[in-house]
């Protein structure tokens, strides 16, 4: 497998996976130390794949052949070649992806407190109006998904993985539908909101904007391998300088 | 017309749609959920009472719940009275031949979930029981109409494997479609139609009932 690995730094998330789809390959052999990490590349290079993994949702012994090795400080949360596999509810891992997948039977509120069953009322009320308010959907709360724009949706969906309290956060293009201001807003309060809580975030990305926005480390994934890994503005300088290019007045 | 062979059809069909929904529900979710080469054998064998001619499960059963076998003979020691012939015996054939009935629109209802639904569940902690009880039942729960009303009707029709294994015992094994077979062999006309046509009501009036919910839902939905 590639290595590509930051000397120096504690590894929080340390991942070695490899999976096949067809003729599609998976490969990617890293150390995630930074608390928030931009997976970047061109849609169908692999990034919906590796976050899925990370999650647990693609169990190695189900369709698709899966090998490796995902740890997550120090707890192993998938060894193929020791069975090792922690169902994706118990890894402690939250993932919001671009289709917000809220129930739709349930009120916003409803949603955000379904993966609190274990709490008691008050600190699952507690726990829900904090996530609600963390996204700006305090107003929502008793809205059904049907009568919530996309944003909105998108904004319920994260306030459900954060409820959770995980240690780490998924992102999979989650504010497509959020415009550009109403993002960054919401990406900004979310850093600090993670930076509080000591959460590690992975955001999958294809548009180099955020990518860059969010002064992140970066992985880059090519064709389902690690091309490269370190902060945005050495891995994206290229993409950076073609972005600054097409802004330049006429 | 027979009151009795109507009460007798009305249990049977009360009981197998109560016992095939909590082994139709899991063995749906299973099927839907599961992956494995191992599914298709139990997809093949839950719908196998479906295509087998009803006489001819009528007489596995009889065969198989008899004294002939020590199966039965193992059953009739454990419940005091041999099960082929008797209400409880009725009971088992009718399970087993509405299962197909139960767990198709079952299958059907699950499979439409979205599977990001599913996902977003187990990612919030839900095991397969939670997914199955607070995404699957709500949200395919004209598929449990369905499921309901088809094994009911289905049962109080049943003919082929009630005469088989139950015989005509008045007041235990005669339901209402042995009552009207033996109303037509006495060509006794009046009373079979009036036989046939309370049989007739009741499929028309529990599809009505399934198809003004499914009607109501759909208003509902819009609005």
């Amino acid at each position: 497998m590639q290595a590509c690995k930051t000397a120096g730094a504690r590894a929080v998330l340390e991942l070695a996976l490899e999976t096949r789809r067809g003729s599609f390959r998976l490969q990617v052999d890293c150390k995630i130390p930074a608390p928030w990490t931009i997976v970047f590349g061109p849609s169908g290079a692999g990034k919906t794949t590796l976050l899925r993994l990370l999650a647990g949702l693609d169990q190695p012994h189900h369709g698709a052949p899966v090998a490796g090795r995902v740890v997550l400080d120090r707890l192993v949360l998938t060894d193929t070649a020791k069975g090792i596999w922690r169902a994706p509810g118990h890894r402690r891992i939250a993932f919001v992806t671009q289709q917000p997948s809220l129930f739709p039977h349930l009120t916003a509120a409803e949603n955000v407190a379904y993966g609190l069953r274990g709490a008691d009322r008050a600190s699952r009320t507690a726990r829900v109006g904090e996530a609600l308010e963390l996204v700006g959907a305090t107003s929502l709360s008793a809205l059904h998904p049907r009568n919530l724009s996309g944003g909105q949706a998108q904004r319920i969906a994260l306030a459900r993985a954060l409820a959770t309290n995980p240690r780490l956060l998924l992102l999979d293009e989650p504010f497509s539908a959020l415009d550009g201001v109403a993002s960054d807003a919401l990406l900004t309060k979310l850093q600090a909101w993670l930076r509080t809580r000591n959460v590690q975030a992975v955001m999958a990305t294809h548009d180099v904007s955020d990518a860059l926005a969010t002064s992140a480390d970066v992985l880059q994934v090519r064709e389902g391998q690690l091309a490269a890994q370190g902060p945005a503005a050495e891995v994206l300088a290229a993409d950076r300088n073609r972005l600054l290019g097409r802004l330049r007045p006429v | 017309m027979d009151w009795q062979a109507f009460a007798v059809s009305l249990r049977l069909a009360s009981i197998t749609t109560a016992i095939l929904l909590c082994i139709a529900v899991p063995l749906a979710a299973l099927l839907v959920l599961g992956r494995g080469r191992w599914i298709a054998a139990v997809e093949a064998l839950t719908t196998l009472p479906m295509v087998l001619p009803p006489t001819v499960l009528g007489f596995f059963l009889l065969v198989l719940l008899g004294p002939r076998t020590a199966f039965g003979r193992a059953i009739a020691a454990l419940i005091g009275h041999p099960l082929a012939f008797s209400f409880s015996g009725l009971v088992v054939g009718s399970v087993i031949y509405s299962l197909p009935f139960a767990v198709q629109p079952l299958v059907a209802g699950f499979a439409a979930v979205d599977t990001s639904l599913v996902d977003a569940a187990r990612l919030l902690g839900a095991g397969p029981a939670r997914v199955v009880s607070s995404v699957f039942m709500p949200l395919a729960d004209r598929s449990l109409l369905s499921a309901i009303v088809l094994t009911f009707l289905h049962t109080i029709g049943e003919f082929g494997v009630v005469l088989m294994l139950g015989g005509d015992i008045p007041g235990a094994t005669r339901t209402l479609s042995i009552v009207l077979y033996n109303q037509v062999e006495s060509f006794d006309y009046f009373a079979a139609n009036r036989t046939a046509a309370v049989l007739l009501a009741m499929s028309v009036a529990a599809l009505v009932l399934v198809y003004a919910s499914v009607q109501n839902r759909g208003s509902a939905r819009r609005a």
